[in-house]
């Protein structure tokens, strides 16, 4: 894990300096910027007049903040810190992920894993321990049978799948739509997450319920919130939403929305166009 | 026959639908041929009084057995999980305490381990605060555990323990109200510890409880353990055997009266479960009558770990000392709620502008979090309950998703009730014990 302040990273710095100096009236439509990203579509569909400051709040744990709302409204370059309150040291996961040892039972599982599972070494992209967890990310094609293995090898024994949710990294991610399965071995009394990152174009993952029935309603639920499309899933629609919601309301482009509220004559202005300190 | 205010009946590619509206029961069976439609789908809630909120069940009949079942959620989507992303990372938890209505301290609780989990700073967090949120925790599992006690014996019919339920219940809500200033959506245990010290009025009145409920729970089982139709309705009800329970992801009291003892406060203990004196119970039956079981013999092993923690409560602080961190605010408990100590204010309007500044930065600010990702578990009233928090390094969680034992459990449903009579399906989803503010969000 590489541990540095984001101000010594010449890279991270050069490119928040990028775009700290645009000038503030873009943010109009700031996920332009990238034609990867899947800005042609805001709200995925949702007729918006402009992304609202706030829609895109801060950015994802790997990488920089790039939204205009991560700048906050007071024009700060740095941390803008005068305070020393901001003394909290900010670390950065190394993307290339961790190094053996990954120490406790995580070499245990992982040897396990390969053992089980012999094509281990092209599905996954790479190992991540943070905070005492070990997070596979695994190619999203292959996670059923990893799933599979993790739950019937004798060692691993993974029976239940505790978690399933989605993750919106915009920005930082070319496949910014990331699915976290959290599993659990009641044998053994371990953790693990499982991690698959798609993009908008293609978000297909295949459905894991043939092997975890129980994630049934967590795809759908994700799917909902995401537009993450589970494959071979038995009823893949909408759960939380109502069926001809358009738009999937947990993606980093969706706006929050809300309206603004009238107290004792001051107006103030729904969340999402708050003053940000981001 | 037909009431404006109702939708009339209509003709549709999947047969004649009808609008019930109660006393037109003869109308539906005369528009259906009984020698071909054997089967009518019934639609039921989302408002519907024994369906615990405004879960809607869709259930194909064949005479009174259910042929096929499906449970329909997200008439309480809230948008929480969204919202959180819009306030910095202590206001989340007034937003989280609202999604388990029944169960507000384990929402707060996971959601502030796993904040502190990000923060680094689980071993920083007082003995007094962890000591107090077991204390609440258990207090809240026994006040959740009586609100199904209450509203199951409402659905099967038994009207008496509904109120006696309530009544208990209301009692804990006392205690709550003295120890943080509300009855429910408290916002009380905060990331780095809790809001509000424990007075010892709260500490004395918790003592009588402690006299109080076994009496009580006594009381309960002479109202319904021996009762021919509390035993009838239950017994054999909504049968869920280990393997369903483990595929289904079911967890909490209904895999325990399954016969697996899981409870993560003994197999992955948080907050120093471990060092507390109790027993896991379980039972082997598998069913509606089992559930009722494990969740009385639950409520007194909570009075178990409450006497105990009252106990260990020794003065000290309540929040971390990192001032980088903990609210600034001394909180003064006043006849309208929690609200800002007139000395507190005194001292940052009048004499410190050093604290002044501290105050804003950390009200209006927040707190830095480290980017990265956590999932954190622990042992609600109905199951696991986990908050999965990602943040991106700022002052605002950048996801916070839960994994609601409600909204889990509930997909076991269908393989309790289907082939069974539709009597057993108001028993066997009230044995689940779902609260749809945490299943819906």
């Amino acid at each position: 894990m590489v541990t540095t302040s984001p101000d010594k990273d010449p890279v991270t710095d050069a490119k928040q300096h990028a775009q700290r100096s645009e000038p503030a009236n873009e943010s109009a439509n700031p996920t332009n910027q990238d034609p990867q990203a899947p800005s042609a579509k805001p709200g995925g569909g949702v007729p918006v007049q402009a992304t609202p400051v706030g829609a895109t709040t801060g950015a994802p744990a790997e990488l920089p903040p790039s939204s205009v709302a991560g700048r906050g409204m007071f024009g700060i370059s740095g941390s803008g810190d005068t305070s020393g309150f901001g003394g909290l040291v900010r670390r950065r996961i190394g993307v290339g992920g961790t190094e053996r040892p990954y120490g406790g039972y995580f070499d245990e599982v992982y040897d396990a894993l390969d053992e089980a599972f012999p094509g281990l070494d092209e599905a996954i992209e790479k190992v991540i321990v943070d905070r005492g967890e070990l997070t596979l990310h695994i190619k999203a094609e292959r996670i059923v049978e990893v799933a599979k293995a993790m739950r019937d090898d004798e060692s691993l024994r993974f029976e239940l799948c505790s978690s399933v949710s989605g993750v919106d990294y915009l920005g930082s991610d070319e496949r910014r739509l990331h699915v976290a399965y959290h599993l659990t071995s009641m044998t053994y009394r371990r953790r693990v997450r499982l991690e698959v990152a798609v993009g908008t174009e293609n978000p297909h993952v295949p459905s894991v319920c043939s092997v975890y029935p129980t994630a049934d309603w967590q795809e759908r639920e994700t799917y909902d919130m995401f537009g993450i499309i589970f494959d071979g899933h038995p009823a893949l629609t909408r759960i939380l939403m109502p069926d001809d919601w358009e738009g999937y309301p947990q993606r980093k482009d969706y706006p929050l929305g809300g309206v603004p509220v009238e107290y004792k004559g001051a107006e103030i202005p729904p969340p999402d166009r708050r003053r940000s300190y981001q | 026959m037909t009431n404006p205010s109702y939708a009339p009946e209509r003709e549709t590619s999947e047969g004649k639908v009808f609008t019930v509206t109660g006393g037109d029961w003869d109308t539906v069976v005369s528009g259906t041929d009984p020698v071909t439609d054997e089967r009518i789908i019934v639609n039921m809630g989302p408002q519907h009084p024994s369906t615990h909120g405004v879960l809607r069940l869709i259930l194909e009949l064949e005479g009174e057995t259910v042929r096929e079942m499906r449970s329909v959620v997200g008439y309480l989507h809230t948008g929480i999980e969204k919202s959180l992303e819009y306030r910095n990372w202590v206001q989340g938890t007034t937003f989280v305490t609202r999604m388990d209505y029944l169960s507000p301290i384990f929402n707060e609780t996971a959601y502030s381990l796993a904040v502190e989990k990000l923060l680094g700073i689980e071993d920083q967090i007082t003995e007094r605060a962890t000591t107090i949120r077991v204390l609440m925790m258990e207090l809240n599992r026994i006040s959740s555990h009586l609100v199904w006690l209450a509203t199951t014996g409402m659905e099967l019919g038994a009207i008496s323990i509904m109120l006696y339920g309530f009544r208990e219940r209301e009692y804990i809500l006392e205690i709550f109200e003295m120890v943080t200033g509300l009855r429910m959506n408290m916002a009380y245990v905060r990331p780095g510890g809790v809001a509000q010290d424990v007075p010892d009025s709260a500490v004395k009145k918790i003592r009588e409880f402690l006299i109080m409920m076994p009496k009580r729970l006594k009381e309960y089982e002479d109202l319904l353990s021996g009762q021919p139709i509390w035993t009838e309705r239950t017994q054999g009800v909504a049968v869920l055997d280990v393997t369903a329970c483990v595929a289904l992801g079911v967890t909490g009291p209904v895999l325990r009266s399954a016969g697996l003892p899981w409870d993560l406060r003994k197999t992955e203990p948080y907050c120093g479960y471990e060092t507390y004196d109790f027993d896991v119970p379980t039972s082997n039956d598998a069913d509606v009558w089992g559930r009722y079981q494990v969740r009385l013999a639950e409520i007194r092993e909570s009075l178990k770990i409450i006497e105990q923690a009252l106990d260990r409560l020794r003065p000290g602080p309540i929040m971390v000392a990192d001032k980088k961190i903990a609210w600034p605010a001394q909180l003064a408990l006043g006849v309208d709620g929690l609200g800002n100590s007139l000395e507190h204010v005194a001292k940052i309007m009048g004499q410190s502008m050093e604290s002044l500044i501290h105050h804003f930065k950390l009200v209006t600010e927040g707190f830095r979090v480290p980017p990265g990702q956590v999932y954190v578990a622990i042992e609600g009233p109905r199951g696991e309950l986990g908050a999965h928090a990602v943040s991106d390094g700022g002052t605002r969680p950048y996801r916070v998703h839960f994994r609601e034992p409600s909204f889990v459990n509930l997909q076991a449903l269908p393989a309790m009730a289907e082939g069974g009579l539709i009597a057993d399906v108001i028993a066997g989803g009230a044995s689940l014990d779902p609260v749809m503010g945490g299943c819906d969000r």
